[in-house]
């Protein structure tokens, strides 16, 4: 069961939290919007990406189930 | 699988081509009964989505999409409803609107096997609303037909702006919405109009649907080539001899395709094929490139000439595609504009040249895959393209100044 973050780019409005808790796999544009690395997230970093879903303000990031 | 009927007398079709511009006889009125003499009339077909896939037909609204995944889809689910796409709003086609005003019937007649195919009794036709013609060609049309047959048609006129054709932007313009693209999944086969299962098909391809109904997918796949079945409608545009919409055979090479066509007016430096979100294609490419359904795209080529410069038409087309973003995704809202400005500073010429070069590709590259439809990859794709095809116009436009050719206006936008 692998796990991959994915940003919702209609509800996202570039606020950035999601790279600074996840800068391992969320960068931003140069607009300040996020690229989302969308391979597996490592179990290493899966704390960093919950709460990286949790801390959006537009509720834009999700971590998905991919099988 | 049953064919059609001889009871009718049914013109066999002669040679390949033509088949969906078969009725047209010089301006007349496309009645049901000049219908029914070119093509014969359409048997219920319990088999239609194995029919239509052996067949292989893709969508030609531009996503190219096999038709019968998207009938498998849809079909079994509770009140389904199927929309066909006749908006068109990318300026250099014009196929789906002839198509519309042509051939009426042919496109009625794909909605009704679409619908059945998928177990719907509600369709709705969807055209700009500037195409006033096509709409009173389709009511015309739609008033002709037997009430036997156990569908609903309605046409229903929606916004003619370029981002209204996508699929999801379609559905929220019909339902009274802003024309704004939604997110997928779900998608529409899912959850579309009305919250209902949704079938949403090119006008075109469900004109090919009615006549694989009719006479199935053998017939279909004797045009064309093997790996790019049947026939095509194109747009040709820019310094062609015969500008306007013909039907082609899928799959045979751009170069030989515009030859049969009429060829050239003058020299042409390159070609965009498939529309704004197509791409570029140098002459000697032109030579070798096959036109499948997903290098047609929107089913246009237009020929540039070589004696005008064409960075600055880009420039020009790259801010209307800018202005056509729905505004919702930032890579979008933002990424466009700053690559049309960018655009338009090379157009003139400026000191930032090479600055300006490098920020168009850098930002085409960013927003590609990051709206929350493909109109940011379209602009990447047609400002990447362009940049490699006109390399030494772009080249010389950043150094020192321009290239020295005129703006002739070539690109519609």
């Amino acid at each position: 069961m692998k796990r991959v973050l994915r940003v919702d780019p209609i509800a996202c409005d570039g606020h950035g939290l999601c790279a600074e808790l996840v800068p391992e796999r969320i960068s931003r544009d140069d607009w300040g919007f996020p690229i989302v690395d969308g391979d597996p997230v490592p179990d290493a970093l899966e704390k960093h990406a919950r709460r990286a879903v949790a801390a959006c303000p537009m509720h834009a990031l999700r971590l998905e189930r991919r099988p | 699988m049953s064919k059609a009927t001889a009871e009718t007398t049914v013109r066999a079709l002669p040679g390949p081509l033509p088949r969906l511009l078969l009725a047209l006889e010089g301006g007349h009125t496309p009645t049901l009964a000049r219908h029914l003499a070119a093509y014969g009339s359409m048997q219920e077909s319990r088999d239609l989505v194995d029919e239509v896939e052996a067949a292989d037909l893709r969508g030609r609204g531009g996503a190219a999409f096999p038709t019968a995944a998207k009938l498998r889809a849809a079909r079994g689910r509770r009140r389904a409803i199927v929309v066909a796409n006749g908006a068109e709003a990318e300026p250099t086609s014009a196929k789906d609107r002839a198509l519309c005003r042509l051939a009426p019937h042919l496109v009625l007649d794909g909605v009704v096997a679409a619908a059945r195919a998928v177990g719907a009794h509600r369709a709705v036709v969807a055209v700009g609303s500037r195409s006033i013609a096509e709409r009173a060609a389709l009511e015309r049309a739609l008033a002709e037909r037997p009430t036997r047959e156990r569908v609903r048609v309605d046409v229903a006129s929606v916004s003619p702006s370029f981002v209204a054709g996508e699929e999801t932007a379609l559905l929220q313009a019909l339902c009274g919405r802003l024309a704004k693209p939604t997110l997928k999944p779900p998608y529409p086969f899912e959850r579309g109009l009305g919250g209902r299962p949704t079938l949403v098909q090119n006008v075109e391809t469900l004109a090919h649907v009615a006549l694989i109904a009719r006479f199935g997918a053998s017939w279909f796949r004797s045009a064309g080539t093997t790996d790019a079945p049947g026939s095509a409608l194109v747009t040709l545009g820019g310094v062609v001899r015969r500008p306007g919409v013909h039907e082609i055979e899928a799959g045979a090479a751009l170069a030989d395709t515009l030859e049969r066509l009429g060829g050239l007016r003058e020299p042409a430096a390159a070609y965009l094929v498939g529309g704004y979100f197509g791409r570029w294609v140098d002459a000697r490419e032109a030579r070798s490139l096959e036109l499948t359904p997903d290098v047609l795209g929107a089913g246009a080529v237009l020929a540039f000439p070589a004696r005008g410069c064409a960075v600055v038409e880009c420039a020009r087309v790259l801010r209307y595609l800018a202005l056509q973003s729905a505004g919702q995704c930032g890579p979008c809202t933002f990424g466009l504009p700053a690559i049309a400005g960018a655009a338009e500073d090379l157009a003139p010429g400026t000191a930032l040249g090479e600055q300006r070069l490098a920020q168009l590709l850098r930002w085409a590259g960013q927003v590609r895959g990051r709206g929350a439809c493909r109109h940011p990859d379209g602009v990447a794709r047609f400002a990447e393209s362009a940049a490699a095809v006109f390399a030494d116009d772009f080249a010389a436009h950043a150094g020192h100044g321009r290239c020295g050719r005129p703006h002739l206006g070539v690109l519609p936008a």
